[in-house]
């Protein structure tokens, strides 16, 4: 019989994650930046109907960045989550924090004990209301999970995006436009061309809003704050 | 993936059943015969739980309107005089209950998520015919409580954005659905409630004219019908009131149903 060659398990997790960052670099970028009145997110997605950025509950939005049954997977599941937790309890005691929790134990089991690690990279936003702070979590393929704040972003050349962002912060957060502004040169410096206004995919979390706060914006919104 | 478990379709309560059948409505059977509630099929067990009683849906110019009275009895006692009986369901319909209390919330509760998972999950709303399709399905699942004598019966509002109208829908215990081209009530008093709509009812009525004959229908099923609770002066308790239209789901203020229930009793007082 003959014996199945040796591999090392550094060997094999550094092999995975070689593996999920190349899926993932194919893919553009998504940001998640704070302005005046909660969180904007937005997606350089020529797409208008295969979204990248999701409503989940109340407060939490999602956005997903690499292959997109994969991280459409983990949206629905998320979803399922959330309207599980807010049906058996209380829609209040839906947080960004447990289903960040959850999206990070499965996707580290999977990175460890599957064949094929997730391509994915996966962004969930809460807005704070009655003057709580928002909170950003960004998930990466391997389960690992970060608490950003005020931006974060995932997907294609996100340290490039990232880079940009810093450099162009301000002490306060913007407003609507401005931060809209932002995020748009932020992505057609790495794009290194022209998005147009269709090619963005753009949703905010508004605490002004009664109920849930997330809403999409319309091409024709867009245009209007970018002109 | 143990943490988030694996599922196909966009329908909550199938979510439920599949993952979750102690926390779906309509399986309680099984839990009850395990606690020793008798289930006898030819005769409704006698628990003694809250009723829920008059409630009615009536259109007018702009869409409808859904009513209900805010008694609660458990056999002849008052269990509650301020329940809730008419819920918003999503932005463009609502639903009112008649029947035992909590079942009844828990199935609004229910309809509320599932509406919502599905619009979420794939990114349209359900249509308004697919809504009230889907509310019958629950009431179908709901049957083996009804031989417990814990009956769910909803009535079932909604703004139809095709066909800018507001439909009503009703339903039978089996699931049965079916439209009603002008008004409906349901509950202990509901016929009563009928009665004085199809009096009063006529087509194209404004808001103003079309919440005063809802409201009057509520007035007199609750000087018919024990069950059904009137205006309470005393204690400032009125019957809820919701408009469906094309700009969603408006609650009446209650000083607005106060202020025709006062010109109303006005009208009709002796001397």
């Amino acid at each position: 019989m003959p014996l199945p060659y040796y591999v090392s398990p550094e060997q094999m997790m550094q092999d995975k994650a070689e593996y999920a960052k190349k899926g993932i670099a194919k893919g553009r970028s998504i940001i998640a930046l704070e302005y005046v009145d909660g969180i904007v997110l937005a997606a350089d997605n020529p797409s208008s109907s295969l979204h990248k950025v999701s409503e989940v509950y109340d407060r939490i939005a999602f956005a997903g960045a690499g292959k997109y049954s994969e991280f459409e997977h983990l949206r629905k599941a998320g979803i399922r989550h959330a309207d599980l937790t807010g049906y058996m309890y209380s829609r209040e005691d839906v947080s960004a924090r447990t289903l960040s929790n959850a999206y990070s134990q499965s996707l580290g089991t999977a990175f460890s004990t599957d064949v094929k690690p997730l391509e994915v990279e996966i962004l969930v936003v809460q807005v704070g209301i009655n003057g709580q702070a928002n909170e950003i979590f960004r998930i990466s393929f391997d389960g690992s999970i970060v608490d950003e704040k005020s931006f974060a972003v995932i997907g294609g050349r996100s340290e490039a995006v990232q880079q940009y962002l810093r450099e162009h912060a301000t002490p306060q957060p913007p407003t609507l436009k401005d931060g809209l502004r932002r995020c748009l040169s932020a992505l057609e410096q790495v794009a290194t061309q022209k998005i147009p206004s269709e090619n963005l995919e753009v949703a905010v979390l508004d605490w002004h809003r009664q109920g849930r706060k997330f809403r999409r914006l319309t091409s024709a919104d867009i245009s209007l704050l970018l002109v | 993936m143990s943490f988030l478990p694996h599922h196909d379709g966009s329908s909550f309560f199938d979510f439920l059943t599949q993952h979750h059948p102690e926390l779906r409505p309509g399986l309680h059977d099984i839990t009850m015969q395990r606690a020793g509630v008798s289930v006898d099929l030819g005769r409704p067990s006698m628990l003694p739980v809250p009723h829920g009683t008059t409630v009615l849906a009536l259109k007018y110019r702009d869409g409808a309107i859904i009513a209900g009275d805010r008694r609660a009895t458990e056999g002849f006692q008052i269990a509650d005089r301020r329940i809730e009986k008419v819920f918003r369901i999503d932005e463009y319909s609502a639903m009112a209950i008649a029947g035992a209390a909590g079942p009844c919330i828990e199935m609004a509760k229910l309809f509320q998520t599932e509406l919502e998972h599905y619009e979420k999950l794939e990114g349209v709303q359900l249509s308004c015919e697919g809504k009230a399709n889907k509310l019958g399905q629950m009431v179908k699942a709901n049957l083996p409580m009804v031989f417990q004598g814990l009956v769910v019966m909803p009535l079932y509002v909604g703004y139809d954005l095709k066909r800018k109208e507001g439909r009503i829908f009703k339903y039978d215990i089996t699931g049965g659905r079916y439209e009603e081209s002008d008004h409906h009530s349901i509950g202990s008093g509901g016929k009563d409630a009928r009665n004085t709509m199809r009096e009063h009812y006529r087509l194209g009525l404004d808001e103003e004219a079309a919440l005063r004959v809802g409201l009057l229908a509520l007035y007199n099923a609750a000087d018919e019908d024990v069950g059904t609770g009137g205006p309470d002066l005393v204690r400032g308790i009125y019957p809820t009131a919701k408009l469906v239209s094309d700009a969603g789901i408006t609650d009446v203020p209650e000083s607005r149903v106060r202020a025709l229930y006062e010109t109303m009793i006005a009208e009709r007082r002796r001397s």
